[in-house]
């Protein structure tokens, strides 16, 4: 069976794809390219998110009980990353490298150590707690789009 | 304590207080260096010598480990430390003034000095060690990183413990056995505590920062395996005066650290980040000279007569490669945490790199590749040395500054706080 990690963890890699194109492409000078691929990681990195703020984290709060924890936390740091797609959004839009590369390093170490929490953390213990086909069908679906 | 807290990071003045003491005891081994060179390369028995190394270890670098482990515990293992303000504020004045009077007590002050260097280091280490030991044994974390950080952690007490041995037999003149003592604290603080830390390090902080693919579960395994029968063996060699096992362990040992520094190197040459930054060139540098302290590590034992190469070993390893690689991590580690706080404080903050700029950051490691090579060049040329020795304190001055300037922004932007303007290109849901 399919498991949450199975699920979330390859989307991050993915999402990591389309940052470091969107990065390199900044750094080149060649702004059509970096927009297009930043606009591609926000939608991408925007679904991750709103799966798990709409479906995995309720249905682990759901099945734990544990509300103000670790989830509360990721929420926290997922409005952080919100605020920093917008600043290369912004800076794609000026062509501005020197903004973009102080945002993008940004972006990256945040969305990393966030990355690392839940792989190893978080994930393992959704893979316990969580596990209804309808769940797991439902973020399936929200991270295809 | 929470058992689980997927916290960012302790109060910002946990790590930083840390971070700022530790490039000043680098500033003093490079002035011991140009100061009594030609006394450092004569042998490793040079009180001069013994000092510098402590001022590097005991000064630099335990400094940035307990101020990073104390951040990055709560990314790492998923558990923070208890109450870190409290073991930050115990640790951090035992381990400075002990580092301190420890060197102090080889350049010249003597026993006085050993014997306080004996108590504050072995309290302030068994503090730090007791503290973080509970939170690493109460994670859930998952991956090769936790149990090769608890190796790290474990290989620091038995080095310290070594340590305070020998400082104790020096400060207290207790009947120790001395030579076959300091062989066994070089291995367990060179490979136990130093080279599994940055394996600990490098298997969660290598992937994170450049994309590259993870360490292969079978290579992030076998490192600190091999370390841990490398240490087994050499501790057995000493014990049992057996020539063969300690042979087999400085095999072994120099092994291990050679695939760790292959291993890297070739993941950081698949990255899918294309942007070369100053973290990805320290940690090259810092691979490099691992290697080739591994290979003059070889040499030596194949050359019982040629004692300055332990010297040379000495510089590669302890002076250049883990500087190298802990100049990497903080260059990050600072400019993620003032971002971080900032964000916190004010909602919007300067990025990581208005924090912590690149081009200083390139300065400081090319000052210090300088410094390195003609503290390891002064092995055929001792005068070399002076100006080795002032060119490394100069890199570790420049680290100083950059960390200042860090604080600075900081400063600005929280003075700034009530002026505060809706940041540009701000996303909201």
């Amino acid at each position: 069976m399919t498991t949450i990690s199975e699920l979330y963890a390859p989307h991050h890699r993915r999402c990591d794809e389309e940052f470091a194109s969107a990065e390199a492409a900044a750094a080149e000078g060649q702004w059509d390219k970096a927009t297009e691929a930043t606009t591609r990681f926000c939608a991408m990195l925007e679904a991750h998110l709103g799966s798990e703020e709409g479906t995995l984290f309720p249905a682990f709060e759901g099945a734990t009980g544990m509300v103000g924890g670790p989830t509360a936390m990721m929420r926290m740091e997922h409005q952080q990353m919100r605020g920093l797609l917008g600043q290369l959004e912004h800076a794609c839009a000026g062509k501005d490298a020197d903004a973009f590369a102080g945002a993008a390093e940004t972006m990256l170490i945040l969305m990393q150590q966030h990355n690392m929490k839940e792989e190893n953390i978080l994930y393992p213990m959704c893979d316990n707690a969580v596990t209804g086909a309808e769940v797991l069908e439902a973020i399936r679906t929200q991270l295809a789009k | 304590m929470s058992p689980l807290s997927l916290e960012q990071a302790p109060p910002w003045s946990v790590p930083l207080r840390f971070f700022f003491t530790a490039p000043l005891f680098g500033v003093a081994a490079g002035v011991v260096g140009a100061w009594r060179g030609a006394e450092l390369v004569s042998t490793r028995w040079a009180p001069a010598a013994v000092a510098a190394v402590h001022l590097i270890t005991a000064g630099f670098m335990l400094q940035v480990m307990v101020g990073a482990l104390l951040q990055v515990l709560p990314v790492a293992a998923g558990a923070n430390v208890w109450r870190p303000r409290l073991v930050a504020g115990v640790v951090h004045p035992l381990i400075t003034v002990g580092a301190v009077a420890l060197a102090a007590g080889f350049l010249g002050l003597g026993q006085p000095a050993l014997q306080l260097a004996t108590v504050l280091l072995g309290a302030g280490v068994t503090v730090f060690v007791v503290a973080t030991g509970v939170a690493l044994l109460r994670s859930p974390a998952i991956g090769p990183t936790l149990p090769t950080l608890k190796l790290a952690v474990l290989g620091l007490a038995v080095a310290a413990g070594l340590g305070v041995s020998l400082a104790a037999q020096l400060g207290f003149s207790l009947p120790l056995p001395l030579g076959a003592l300091v062989d066994l604290h070089v291995a367990w603080a060179t490979l136990g505590w130093g080279v599994m830390l940055v394996a600990a390090v490098a298997y969660l902080v290598v992937p994170m920062f450049q994309l590259t693919p993870p360490y292969p579960l079978a290579v992030a395994r076998a490192v600190p395996a091999g370390l841990v029968v490398a240490l087994v063996a050499w501790t057995g060699g000493v014990a049992f005066d057996s020539r063969a096992l300690s042979w087999l362990g400085a095999v072994l040992g120099a092994a291990a650290l050679l695939g760790f520094a292959a291993q890297t190197l070739a993941l950081q040459r698949r990255r899918r980040r294309k942007v070369t930054d100053t973290t990805l060139r320290a940690w090259r540098l810092g691979m490099a000279l691992f290697a080739l302290a591994a290979l003059v590590a070889l040499v030596r034992r194949a050359l019982p007569e040629a004692e300055r190469l332990d010297y040379l070993a000495g510089v590669v390893m302890i002076a250049g490669a883990f500087p190298a690689v802990i100049f990497g991590m903080l260059y990050k580690i600072v400019g993620f945490l003032g971002w971080l706080h900032l964000h916190r404080a004010l909602g919007t903050a300067p990025t990581m790199q208005q924090v912590m700029p690149e081009a200083p950051a390139r300065w400081q490691l090319r000052v210090f590749l300088v410094g390195t090579v003609l503290l390891g060049a002064a092995t055929a040329w001792p005068p070399l040395a002076i100006a080795g020795g002032a060119a490394y304190a100069a890199a570790f001055a420049i680290l100083f500054g950059q960390l200042a300037a860090a604080a600075r922004v900081q400063r600005k932007a929280t003075g700034g706080a009530q002026r505060k303007q809706p940041e540009a290109g701000q996303r909201s849901r």
